[in-house]
């Protein structure tokens, strides 16, 4: 018996396709919050560890199928095409790692794993509708169910009073933020009359353009520079990520972050807000620079790394400053290849901190290359992923925006950029450095079995890292077919 | 043998990582590895021999054992590699001087020895790969390879400044580089192509929009990279340092084939593609290669550390490289091409020799020696060998090549060839001293009287540089036959460059 698919994919069952993954994962998030009191608290963890990796699945399985019918849904507020396909398996296969590398992390820190689980889920769905909105108001709602979600996420170590601040601090910072969005969002609505982006794109470029418009674009993009930690929105980032469980920096440094870019790719490149190139440049040089200033004289990994985060911001802004043909599909590339690196890497950080992420030092990592030889290699794939080092996806990420920005004769934002890129060697090196050339200073830190979970994590990123930077082809060709979606 | 001639290149570039791979797996048991490794090294060695056997040196002007697949579409990377004249020996350089480093490691490495031959075996790969690349994207691949494991060589199994050498040597390296990245962009971006004769042609065609404007800074992006790693006065000091705290295998190849890495580059990529600008900025590039050969000869002069004093050399016979290079004249090239290979392996054989004395004195302190020509004849006679072969003694390696590379300094200007052939007083001198003060003389030390002479293993790793100096310096029409004529095919532009000069 074959599914009714052609009756499935009918109007109006089409447009509940046309937001399937959002529903999957809210459906098992709920389900999770349900399941939660029926089962004995100790043993929840695992069980319900098991139910939101089913329900990643299962919405990844629900991206495919709302692939075979790509068009929009609910009078043109969503749309499914090749870009937002691209992005929902980016946060999905992001969200599916990190919660394969929480199962061993709950069981360590003593979280209760219901709302844990739950929130992850229901934060994926916000940041899947962020990239398949195609409506201001609906991608601000997608943006706060995202956000509010990762604000609770990272005070989940309740009992550490820097993961309390963590949160605080990312929940007072944030709302802020999206606000200026909404206000964003609010002026274009005066200028135009429209929130749907493509409808902003005609009613904008009529031959004038009404100065609002740049106040608007300039608002929006302070909302979304916060999100994804471009300076100078980027104050908030280490103390953040230093508070933050470590598996939850994992998802929170990459799945929301594709997302807001998705939308800024929408916003600059579809809907053509003016004013963008000289606000984007800026932004870009200043998250290059400051980012990897800032990371030098860092002594914990988890700064170090939104630090970095921060610098790959920038790197990523620099595709946004040139033509659309080449800059979003480097932009796209470099998201997933961003996230492979960076997921993994937090997966090692979160199993190396042990109980309470206690050894987060840079100093804790000593000796590691002689003590656990397979955790230590592929953390260094990582670094040099992040280095920029050929045969990685992070070398073919740098290189697509930098030939991005050549395309474009931005020479001085390329130069900038590849010195950037160069200061950035030297903080990531000096993990390495210390992994194989150091030996640990008075007791070593304590080494844990690599449980199942987290083997699968670096396995995944690892071999995904690689096969960014040896076969990138089928990736790129992807995202560049995506182009047209955006720019008719 | 066609078939053979269609592979050899992708077999010789990648035997040794795969023997890496397979090194990853198997247990760890010292002894197996290192015979393995050396199997693996030898094997890669004789299979090498296959280029110079089946080179055709009449076929002027085309790379040979080529093989061109498309790897990626978008953007058009192509697996291209090739040899011409001059990469051939460079390949063959490689791949002599890596058994050696197996056999020279085998006593001196007792920890981690698996590691080591790994990081050994990738190097290998990656350095041969920089050789024989004609993809420009492949090439800054293979480039950068070569940072990390010669980084992880200095930094895991060098002496006791061993990290600070580590990182400086990856910093310079890889600050330098991305600037040739950018250049490589660039290239790419305006011609469509990574390949290295695509661009070739492009640019002489003219084809390139706004290359007349970009050409002086594509130049200097490449000229940063390669200088750094020549290393060309000023930009050399973290080659002391990398010498001094390296182990002895990561020495000999950092001499012997990295810094050939950086020579190879100008010629290839500086001259090859940009040969107005070569024209051009060969004055100042010249100075700075005469100021490399006195200051690195006078600065080994004063050096009480032996593998210091021979790190300083290696900065006064690279900067005869570069002058040879950028005199742009056919025997400047050629002599240039040779002392590349002399000094490979010289300089190789005097680190292998340097780090035997180490082995058993644990210094490199000259004046800890003395006199050590009674306990070690047999070591005392190799080292003159060798000594003699950098001096440049005729009918030994050395000399051959530092003739044609005055010879060539003096046709572009006299005045520079003159400065140039003191190079070979400054070498006599502090050579010759440093053989003096450590064999000559009376053994003042008690520690040194009953020094061992070169075990069964040492021999064999150190002779057949021995060997190989001999023959170069008796016969180097079997090295100059095939670099003749690639070299020439690299100075045609250049000569309709100057013919257009004269005609105006």
């Amino acid at each position: 018996m074959s599914l009714p698919i052609a009756e499935i994919l009918a109007p109006p069952n089409v447009d509940y396709v046309r937001i399937l993954p959002e529903l999957a994962l809210s459906v098992f998030g709920i389900l999770i919050m349900v399941l939660d009191p029926l089962i004995g608290e100790y043993k929840a963890a695992k069980t319900l560890g098991t139910v939101a990796l089913v329900g990643a699945v299962a919405s990844l399985a629900a991206v495919y199928v709302q692939a075979q019918a790509p068009g929009e849904a609910f009078s043109h507020m969503v749309r499914v095409d090749n870009f937002s396909i691209f992005f929902h398996a980016v946060i999905l296969i992001i969200v599916l790692l990190s919660i394969l590398s929480s199962f061993e992390y709950m069981e360590e820190q003593g979280i209760r794993a219901a709302e844990y689980y739950g929130l992850i889920l229901m934060g994926a769905a916000g940041m899947c509708l962020m990239t398949s909105a195609v409506e201001l108001v609906l991608i601000f709602i997608a943006l706060e169910i995202s956000s509010i979600s990762t604000y609770i996420l990272a005070g989940f170590l309740r009992r550490d009073p820097r993961s309390s601040e963590a949160s605080l601090k990312y929940f007072l910072l944030g709302s802020f933020a999206t606000a200026f969005f909404l206000y964003g969002v609010a002026l274009i609505f005066g200028t135009t009359g429209f929130t749907t982006i493509a409808e902003i794109n005609t009613n904008l470029h009529k031959g004038y353009m009404p100065p609002l418009a740049y106040a608007a674009m300039a608002m929006i993009f302070v909302g979304l520079g916060f999100k994804v930690a471009a300076a100078p929105f980027h104050v908030w980032t280490p103390d953040v990520y230093e508070g933050a469980p470590s598996p939850v920096v994992g998802l929170m440094s990459t799945a929301p972050k594709a997302a807001t870019f998705a939308v800024l790719l929408r916003v600059i490149f579809e809907a053509r807000l003016p004013g963008t190139f000289w606000l984007i440049w800026f932004a870009a040089v200043l998250s290059m620079t400051l980012g990897n200033l800032g990371a030098i004289k860092q002594n914990n990994i988890k700064r170090l790394l939104a630090y970095s985060s921060i610098a790959h911001a920038g790197y990523l802004l620099v595709a946004f400053a040139s033509l659309p043909a080449s800059g979003i599909p480097s932009a796209m590339f470099y998201t997933a290849a961003y996230a492979a690196m960076n997921v993994g890497a937090f997966a090692i950080i979160s199993h190396i901190g042990n109980r309470g992420e206690r050894y987060t030092t840079i100093d804790d990592y000593a000796g590691l290359g002689r003590r656990a030889p397979f955790m230590a290699a592929i953390l260094t794939v990582f670094l040099l992923s992040l280095i920029g080092i050929p045969a990685t996806g992070g070398f073919f990420a740098k290189f697509y925006v930098f030939s991005a920005a050549l395309q474009a004769n931005l020479v001085g934002l390329t130069i900038l950029g590849v010195i950037n890129s160069a200061i950035g060697a030297y903080y990531y090196l000096r993990v390495i450095v210390v992994m194989y050339m150091k030996e640990p200073q008075g007791e070593a830190v304590p080494l844990k079995p690599l449980s199942a979970g987290v083997s699968a994590v670096l396995v995944l990123s690892a071999v995904t890292t690689l096969y960014l930077g040896i076969l990138p082809e089928a990736v790129l060709t992807y995202a560049q077919n995506s182009v047209r979606n955006l720019i008719p | 043998m066609t078939a053979l001639n269609a592979t050899i290149l992708t077999l010789v570039t990648f035997v040794p990582l795969l023997g890496a791979l397979i090194l990853m797996a198997v247990p760890n048991r010292d002894r197996d590895i290192r015979w393995f490794a050396l199997i693996v090294t030898l094997f890669e060695f004789m299979l090498s021999l296959h280029l110079p056997v089946r080179f055709r040196a009449e076929r002027v002007g085309v790379f040979q054992f080529e093989i061109n697949h498309s790897w990626i579409a978008s953007p058009n990377i192509h697996f291209h590699l090739g040899v011409d004249g001059v990469s051939l020996w460079l390949v063959l350089l490689t791949t002599f001087l890596t058994p050696l480093c197996v056999l020279i490691s085998w006593n001196s490495i007792q920890e981690r020895v698996k590691e080591f031959f790994i990081l050994l075996l990738i190097l290998e790969t990656a350095m041969i790969g920089v050789f024989v690349a004609l993809d420009l994207f492949l090439f800054y691949a293979f480039w950068e390879a070569t940072l990390i494991p010669m980084a992880l060589l200095i930094g895991i199994y060098g002496h006791e400044r061993r990290i600070y050498a580590a990182v400086k040597f990856f910093l310079f390296t890889m600050v330098a580089s991305v600037f040739m990245l950018a250049a490589i962009i660039w290239l790419y971006v305006k011609s469509g192509s990574f390949d290295f004769a695509d661009i070739q042609h492009a640019i002489q065609a003219g084809s390139v929009p706004g290359f007349a404007v970009a050409a002086p800074w594509l130049f200097l992006g490449f000229f940063v990279a390669f200088a750094v790693k020549v290393p060309l006065f000023p930009l050399h000091t973290w080659l002391p340092d990398a010498h001094v705290e390296a182990p002895t295998a990561g020495s000999v190849l950092l001499a012997g084939v990295l810094l050939k890495m950086g020579t190879y580059g100008l010629l290839r990529f500086n001259v090859g593609l940009f040969p107005d600008q070569a024209r051009r900025n060969a004055p100042w590039i010249m100075v700075l290669a005469l100021i490399g050969i006195v200051y690195g000869a006078l600065v080994a002069l004063v050096q009480p550390n032996l593998k210091k004093l021979i790190a300083y050399s290696s900065v006064s016979h690279l900067g005869v490289v570069v002058l040879g290079i950028f005199s742009l004249t056919q025997s400047g090239l050629n002599g240039a091409m040779f002392v590349n290979l002399a000094h490979g392996v010289s300089t190789g054989a005097l680190f292998m020799l340097a780090g035997i004395l180490h082995e058993r004195r644990h210094t490199y302190e000259i004046s800890e020696f003395g006199g050590l020509a009674t306990p070690m004849p047999i070591y005392a006679a190799l080292f003159l060998f060798m000594t003699l072969s950098s001096v440049g003694l005729p009918l030994l390696n050395g000399f051959v090549g530092e003739f044609l590379a005055f010879y060539g300094a003096f046709q572009s200007r006299a005045l520079f060839g003159l400065i140039a052939t003191t190079a070979v007083i400054w070498s006599a001198w502090y050579l010759l001293w440093l053989y003096q003060r450590t064999f000559f003389g009376v053994n003042k030390n008690p520690k040194n009287a009953s020094l061992q002479d070169m075990y069964p293993l040492e021999k064999i790793a150190v002779l057949p540089t021995a060997v190989a100096a001999l023959i170069m310096g008796v016969a180097p029409i079997l090295w100059l036959k095939a670099i003749d004529p690639a070299v020439h095919s690299i100075l045609q532009p250049l000569a309709q460059f100057s013919a257009r000069v004269v005609g105006r």
